[in-house]
């Protein structure tokens, strides 16, 4: 498939210059083409944010929901009609920080969709000031002495919780990032595409360089079946460790668990009610014996 | 002679007082017997005193009155719970040792029976409870094996012998409940009634989940809270027979996201949810507004704010549902009074929410989701659900501008289009703008739509004479009080009004209140916002009102009293 199909004409693109969405972009309409998922059929779910802008900037259904808000919403997508490939994309701020309970939760339903984030260490839109992944002695306008909370470890979180899919990329490396999208969209289950991306004009902390120079590439010896080896990399810092860290391919999806669709494979929009089945039920209610 | 019975069963919490309300009301039910039940319990799991009002009558019973004729207090301390409302008439069944310090034995017609004892002696004192059941069947003549057959199939998936020792102890109170009624002390002229044999006996939570299903919901999302949770329940069970998916959200903000995204691709959602929890649903019912998406909301009240009083009852929240969520955009509030309009509204919701794109709240409370009465068997004889979405052409608009405010609804993937909805001010194809003509005409868009509404609105039902001089006026859950109220003033110069949808205000609103001469508002609220809501839409303020807010609905006398003291 032509890359060219999932292009959005007209659309004035309200990214910075520079900025790291944009190859992030460019890399996900790929990956969709190279899987050849048509744009009808796919869902893009984000909230507010920078980076939750992209679902207007290419071909396909979108759902741009409230700030936070995105898993929510791209859960029951997938779950009201799972033919339906379902990316949940948005910024660290909105996935890590107002949606963190989302983040939590979704991991343990395990729906069959991909949640990409652009991790800028900054809150971009609202002009700079610091996110949950954001490091230590960052100066912002209400950080004003510098970061001193914890930065939030969206991986180590998500292996901690048995996420079935969790990996790390960075927008400066097309051709690994693309590789590393195209697998979370096949994985079966809730895969989890942490994205590395720089702010060039909120963040002059951490630049396009200070990542090239900070992360490095998980090699084969790396074993992504191993739980604790990958929540073991995952703690590890400056450098960064990017790749796929790890893989739990025999968990049940939500849409698996919620039986629905074990005898029927219907999406919900083409069922109607079993009134026949309704009046036995409203029957028991008479209590005649 | 008395021809329709109050009990009270009062007893802590873990005493089993549930199961006694439900055995007695099914098995009155099943008898023939017009029987209503109510509740009122403490937020606890164990200890505390809770009780079960269950009235028996030779015709319908629907509302709570304050009268007991009948108390069977079944711990220490229960009779105290319940003293207001003791009349020298009162018969208190209860075991001496039990109660015996609680109150002037003297005083009050006091009959003792052994519950415990009789309990005891089968094996354990957790069955006089249905030692209980027993004696009021018993009391009533219902035949034994009647009895015994339904607690045998309500224990049925307990082991052999708790089934064994439920049966025994459900015979030994039934021979006790048969010399109370040999022995005169108990006098009453109750018949069963043949009408009610294939009506059903559901409480408000069960009809509202009926009428979802019969909507065509497919879909609900929510976090627990009493009172709403029942309703989570009921779908819960039902899921794998009607193909539901009933799904637990970690948090109220999470339950509405998903029900949204739900219809979105082409669900009929819902979600169930009280006061503090639709507190945090506040940002995804905007949401809904800007989407244009349906969603039904079941608000079942508890009095706040806060956590206010969890298991108790309120119709305060009525302004919240009115102004909640950021924004303007339209809305729909409708409030069953009667079990059947849970049921009939909340089918009729969902096909509201879809007709017109908007969020639709179904307004219950604590009294309503909880209270039992015997009506008739809903109508599903037209029973077809209004869907509304298109199949998509590849130049497909979301949010095309049309004449009604109406876009027709596309979903993802049933078409050549594609659907973009967005949270951000939008243009026709749903995607984000900052042009602010076109700001403009979404806006009148969206409100569009509420003149619609007006010519569909559910008119408020007028109950007595149309020459009518007084007014009561009330929405929601009270109808059944009300309307026994009204009755027991006996006066044809006063009607009564109930408004089942309170929002829009039903066109006819204005004609109906100025024929009156005087007019009067009831509400289990403490500013009477059903009230300034009215004085709004039509400028007419009604200053006499009677409200209540300690936490219990209103008492048919109570409220009689008020009626009959404004009115004098
Ligand atoms: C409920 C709510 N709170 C706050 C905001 C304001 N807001 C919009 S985006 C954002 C943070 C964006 O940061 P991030 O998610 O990291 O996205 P980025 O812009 O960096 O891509 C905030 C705080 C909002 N839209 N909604
Ligand atoms: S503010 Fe930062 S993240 Fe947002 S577009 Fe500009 S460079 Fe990119
Ligand atoms: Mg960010």
């Amino acid at each position: 498939m032509d890359t060219e199909i999932f292009n959005m004409a007209g659309m004035d693109i309200a990214w910075c210059p520079g900025c790291g969405n944009f190859p992030i972009l460019k890399i996900l309409k790929q990956a969709l083409a190279e899987l050849t998922i048509e744009p009808t059929n796919l869902v893009m779910v984000s909230g507010i944010g920078q980076a939750a802008k992209i679902p207007h900037y290419l071909k396909a259904n979108v759902f741009n929901g409230l700030h936070g808000r995105a898993l929510p919403p791209a859960t029951a997508i997938k779950a009201t009609n799972p033919a339906l490939t379902v990316i949940a994309e948005s910024g660290d701020g909105d996935m890590y920080g107002e949606g963190g309970n989302h983040f939590i939760h979704t991991i343990r339903r395990n729906p069959n969709i991909t949640n990409i984030v652009h991790n800028n260490m900054v809150y971009g839109l609202t002009k700079g000031q610091a996110s949950p992944t954001s490091q230590t002695g960052f100066k912002t306008p209400v950080q004003v002495g510098g970061v001193f909370l914890e930065p939030f470890n969206p991986l180590a979180v998500a292996i901690a919780l048995d996420a079935s899919f969790v990996a790390r990329a960075f927008s400066g490396d097309a051709e690994q990032t693309k590789e590393i999208i195209k697998k979370a969209i096949e994985h079966k289950g809730y895969a989890l595409v942490d994205i590395f991306q720089p702010c060039v004009t909120f963040n002059k902390l951490n630049t396009f360089e200070w990542f090239k120079k900070n992360t490095y590439y998980l090699d084969d010896s790396h074993d992504p079946s191993n739980r604790n080896e990958a929540f073991t990399k995952a703690t590890e810092n400056e450098p960064f460790p990017l790749g796929i860290f790890y893989i739990n391919p025999d968990k049940r999806t939500f849409e698996e668990n919620i039986g629905i669709y074990k005898e029927n494979q219907k999406p919900l929009y083409e069922r109607e009610p079993d009134i026949g089945k309704l009046k036995s039920l409203i029957e028991t209610f008479t209590i005649t014996e | 002679m008395r021809k329709d019975l109050s009990i009270v069963l009062c007893g802590q919490a873990g005493q089993g007082i549930q199961t006694v309300e439900y055995l007695l009301t099914r098995i009155f039910k099943l008898a023939g017997y017009n029987v209503f039940a109510t509740k009122e319990y403490m937020s606890r799991v164990r200890g505390g005193i809770n009780s079960t009002e269950i009235r028996v009558s030779s015709g319908p019973v629907c509302a709570y009155i304050n009268r007991i004729d009948i108390l069977i207090p079944l711990n220490k301390g229960a009779v105290g719970h319940v003293e207001k409302r003791i009349s020298p008439q009162t018969i208190i069944l209860a075991e001496k040792e039990t109660i015996a310090e609680d109150f002037d034995q003297t005083r009050h017609k006091f009959i003792d029976v052994p519950f415990t004892k009789k309990a005891t002696e089968i094996g354990n004192k957790i069955y006089s409870n249905v030692v209980a059941v027993g004696t009021v069947t018993g009391l009533f003549g219902i035949e034994l094996q009647t009895v015994s057959e339904y607690v045998k199939k309500f224990f049925s998936s307990k082991a052999d012998d708790v089934v064994q020792k439920n049966l025994a102890a459900v015979k030994e109170g039934f021979n006790l409940g048969l010399g109370l009624a040999d022995s005169s002390k108990i006098k009453f002229d109750i018949n069963d009634d043949a009408d009610i044999k294939d009506q059903i006996l559901v409480n408000g939570a069960e009809a509202v989940a009926l009428g979802a299903i019969a909507g065509g919901c497919n879909f609900i999302s929510s976090y627990p809270m009493s009172p709403s949770t029942g309703v989570l329940i009921f779908l819960a069970k039902q899921a794998k027979d009607f193909g539901i998916i009933a799904e637990q959200a970690e948090d109220e903000i999470a339950a509405i996201n998903m029900a949204i995204g739900a219809w979105y691709a082409g669900a009929r959602a819902m979600v169930t949810t009280s006061g503090g929890g639709f507190a945090l649903m506040t940002e995804g019912l905007s949401l809904a507004g800007i989407l244009e998406s349906p969603i039904v909301i079941h608000l079942a009240q508890r009095p706040g704010p806060a956590t206010g009083l969890p298991t108790r009852t309120e119709q305060a929240d009525l302004e919240l549902a009115l102004y909640a969520g950021h924004g303007e955009f339209p809305r729909i509030l409708l409030a069953p009074g009667k079990i059947q309009d849970g049921f009939y509204l909340t089918r009729k919701a969902f096909d509201l929410a879809e007709k017109y794109q908007i969020p639709v709240f179904i307004l219950t409370d604590q009294y309503f989701v909880d209270s039992y009465y015997n009506t008739a068997c809903p109508d599903l004889s037209d029973v077809s659900i209004e869907k509304h979405i298109v199949q998509t052409d590849a130049d497909y608009k979301r949010y095309k501008l049309t004449d009604d405010g109406i876009s027709p609804r596309g979903i993802p993937g049933y078409g050549k289009g594609l659907v973009a909805v967005d949270s951000d001010e939008h243009d026709e194809a749903g995607h984000i703008t900052e042009d602010l003509g076109l700001r403009v005409e979404m806006v009148d868009k969206r409100l569009k739509k509420l003149e619609l509404l007006k010519d569909e609105s559910i008119p408020p039902e007028l109950v007595g004479s149309e020459d009518y001089k007084n007014l009561i006026v009330c929405w929601g859950s009270t109808y059944n009080i009300v309307r026994e109220a009204v009755k027991n003033l006996g006066r044809d110069d006063t009607a009564f009004l109930h408004f089942k949808q309170v929002y829009p205000l039903p066109g006819q609103t204005s004609d109906y209140l100025k024929k009156a001469r005087r007019i009067i508002i009831v509400e289990n609220n403490a500013t009477s916002q059903f009230a300034k809501l009215i004085k709004l839409h039509t400028g007419i303020e009604i200053s006499d009102r009677i409200l209540k807010y300690d936490g219990l609905s209103f008492y048919v006398e109570e409220l009689a009293e008020k009626l009959n003291d404004l009115l004098k």
